[in-house]
């Protein structure tokens, strides 16, 4: 038993993913990792994620890449297909769109193409947010796009312990799974997880629960919704908060049992609010709910404009904790 | 490109029962498309038929074959039994693919068949990927990825081929160069005078044969098999060869000139094949008997995926992840 007086040991969320990757090679020597800069040589990657990692597992496994991503993610589908496990880190969400043919394609269609007698069991580790300051290019959210394609699971955790768990699950799934990251994120601190702690895959959390209403997000919205609830709750707003983890397929049974209870909804996140996430777990509400709800389901979202670079038009931008708090108290009247 | 020697009489007779198999495979194709027995987009491979079966005899089965959209000929060059092929040409439940594929998307991992793509040059960087898995558990397997010249000008090419020479990946890019991309002349949308020399620029060993000539081909794909399964890397092998029948079934070739076209049906790979096997003593009784169990094969075939049920329409709900989909 630990001191009770003991705080308890917190780590990082990149520290967490470094983790979950070195436990999943040690685990399953099939296990191979692909990418730009990702071994020690290189720099052990450039948000150093896999420190360390090529000097305990070898540069057969942890492999750095020319500046290829098609390469990257074809390598990966390749060896995948023989009984691999390969996790292709593409550093930022938005070099993705290079690859996307590999991605939609073929990690995403193999399996049903081929009759079921070839998988794609890969992990695309990726990152992304906007908020420091990258621009248009290296900070956008298109989880909506990767959710929209069958085949793939999208994967997207908002606190360390949960990194952890959930990227351990995504690299055993026998399914292509990205892995979306976020980069402001990366050095948030949280509850260090227990070795053996695993997030299985389409299974939401309810971090905080409530009566009033239901606040859903994943990865970097939930500090936002956690914000909200407590200031809400000192105007007497009871939020619970429903964490998705696995944007895609989604929990559908944690959210519609929540807002069951709450009867009322907010879908938060921070890709652009239009054609997002957002619009689609608000529908299914609707679908299964429409009778009980107080009100239509609320949407948080960024702005219809791609992410802009100065400070205070990036900050005009994207969505906050203000535009959850203003959206419940629209809802509520 | 080089004169080679004529390659062994059993390695001949190899290539040509494959490469008849094919032609007649692809003329059959064409017969039931034109009476509507079939709805399929077919890329005929009328012309192209020695390049993969020079290219077949050399690997082994359990060598992995990625291919594209016009790949019947490789598909059944590398052993694809031909009633699977067929019934799942026809989408037919008893198909290689349950009917979800088609065509365009043929896997068959028990002759070693990964990949069909019908996205040009994609199949490269997916190669890529399964060579590496045989370099890392040392299975001595090499993989052949084909694609025809147009693929050159997309970006897998450059990233695929860079890769593979950085790594020295067990691979064998060959490239099929029917001198036409769709309905465009390699002259009009290539900037290189040829696909060897864009291999050469990536530092991979690159060589360019007349793919319509089974000795030379089969010397080409040999030397470039024994290279990658050494360890010391990739080959690029440009294989020269026409596709009789334009890019796809119904088109009119009109964008070929007439003399293109007429030299290139004088050149016919697969006549002069056949007299080779004359010229080396096979008989013209062994030659017709070859040629008449091949069409038994097809016909059998033939009529088998026609007969075959379709597959449930239920069935889209099962492989799309590895849970069924609810209905």
């Amino acid at each position: 038993m630990t001191d009770k007086s003991e705080k308890p040991k917190e780590i990082m969320f990149a520290q967490a993913c470094n983790m979950a990757l070195a436990k999943a090679m040690a685990d399953d020597p099939k296990v191979i990792l692909l990418g730009e800069d990702i071994a020690d040589e290189q720099g052990g990657g450039v948000f150093k994620v896999t420190l360390g990692l090529s000097e305990k597992f070898g540069t057969d496994r942890v492999r750095s890449t020319p500046i290829s991503e098609q390469a990257i993610v074809g390598a990966a589908v390749g060896s995948a297909m023989v009984g691999y496990k390969p996790v292709a880190e593409i550093m930022l969400m938005n070099f993705i769109t290079v690859a996307m043919d590999q991605i939609v394609n073929h990690a995403a269609k193999l399996r049903f193409m081929s009759g079921g007698q070839t998988t794609v069991p890969l992990t695309i580790r990726t990152t992304t947010g906007a908020g420091t300051g990258l621009g248009g290019q290296h900070s956008d959210m298109l989880e909506a796009w990767l959710a929209h394609v069958p085949g793939l699971k999208v994967v997207a955790a908002s606190n360390p312990a949960d990194a952890y768990g959930l990227l351990y699950s995504s690299i055993m799934d026998p399914n292509p799974v990205i892995f979306i990251e976020n980069t402001p994120g990366y050095f948030v601190k949280g509850p260090a997880p227990a070795p053996d702690h695993v997030v299985p895959l389409g299974k939401a959390s309810v971090p905080r629960e409530g009566t009033d209403i239901t606040l859903i997000g994943y990865g970097s919205s939930i500090s936002r919704c956690h914000g909200a609830a407590d200031n809400l709750a000192k105007d007497g707003i009871s939020c619970e908060i429903v964490d998705l983890r696995t944007i895609a397929p989604f929990d559908e049974e944690t959210v519609l049992k929540s807002v069951a209870k709450t009867r009322a909804a907010v879908v938060v996140h921070e890709a652009v609010r239009n054609f997002g996430v957002g619009a689609e777990i608000s529908s299914r509400i609707h679908e299964e709910l429409f009778s009980e709800l107080k009100a239509p389901v609320g949407r948080v979202g960024s702005g219809y404009a791609p992410v802009p670079f100065s400070p205070a038009i990036e900050k005009a931008w994207m969505f906050n904790q203000d535009d959850v708090e203003r959206e419940v108290h629209k809802i509520l009247g | 490109m080089a004169n080679t020697d004529m390659a062994d009489k059993d390695v001949l007779i190899d290539i040509f029962t494959r490469a008849d198999l094919i032609m007649q495979s692809d003329i059959k194709f064409r017969q039931m498309i034109g009476a509507g027995q079939l709805q399929i987009v077919y890329y005929p491979v009328r012309g192209q038929e020695v390049v993969s079966s020079a290219m077949m005899a050399a690997v082994n089965k359990e060598d992995y074959l990625v291919t594209i959209y016009r790949g019947l000929h490789d598909q059944l060059a590398k052993g694809i039994p031909s009633k699977d092929l067929w019934a799942e040409f026809a989408g037919k439940m008893a198909g290689t693919c349950k009917g979800k594929g088609g065509p365009m998307h043929i896997t068959h991992p028990e002759t070693g068949v990964m990949v069909t793509t019908g996205i040009v040059g994609s199949g490269i960087p997916i190669a890529n990927g399964l060579a590496l898995a045989s370099q890392l558990d040392k299975d001595g397997k090499v993989t052949v990825c084909c694609f025809g010249d147009g693929a050159t000008n997309i970006g897998a090419f450059h990233e695929g081929l860079n890769m593979a020479q950085v790594w020295k990946l067990p691979v064998i890019f060959l490239c099929q160069n029917n001198l036409y991309s769709e309905h465009t002349p390699m002259s009009f949308a290539t900037s290189s005078d040829s696909i060897k020399q864009r291999g050469e620029g990536l530092g991979l060993r690159s060589v360019q044969v007349n793919g319509n000539d089974a000795s030379a081909m089969y010397a080409a794909a040999k030397e470039a098999v024994e290279y990658a399964r050494a360890g010391h890397g990739p080959t690029l092998i440009e294989a020269m060869t026409f596709r009789f029948h334009g890019h796809l079934l119904g088109d009119t070739s009109h964008y070929i000139p007439k003399e293109e076209m007429e030299q290139a049906k004088k050149d016919d790979p697969m006549p002069i094949l056949r007299q080779q096997l004359l010229d080396i003593q096979v008989s013209e009784a062994d030659i017709a008997a070859i040629e008449a169990k091949n069409a038994a094969i097809i016909e059998e075939a033939s009529q088998f995926a026609l007969d075959a049920p379709y597959p449930p329409g239920d069935e889209y709900r099962i492989d799309v992840l590895d849970v069924e989909i609810a209905a």
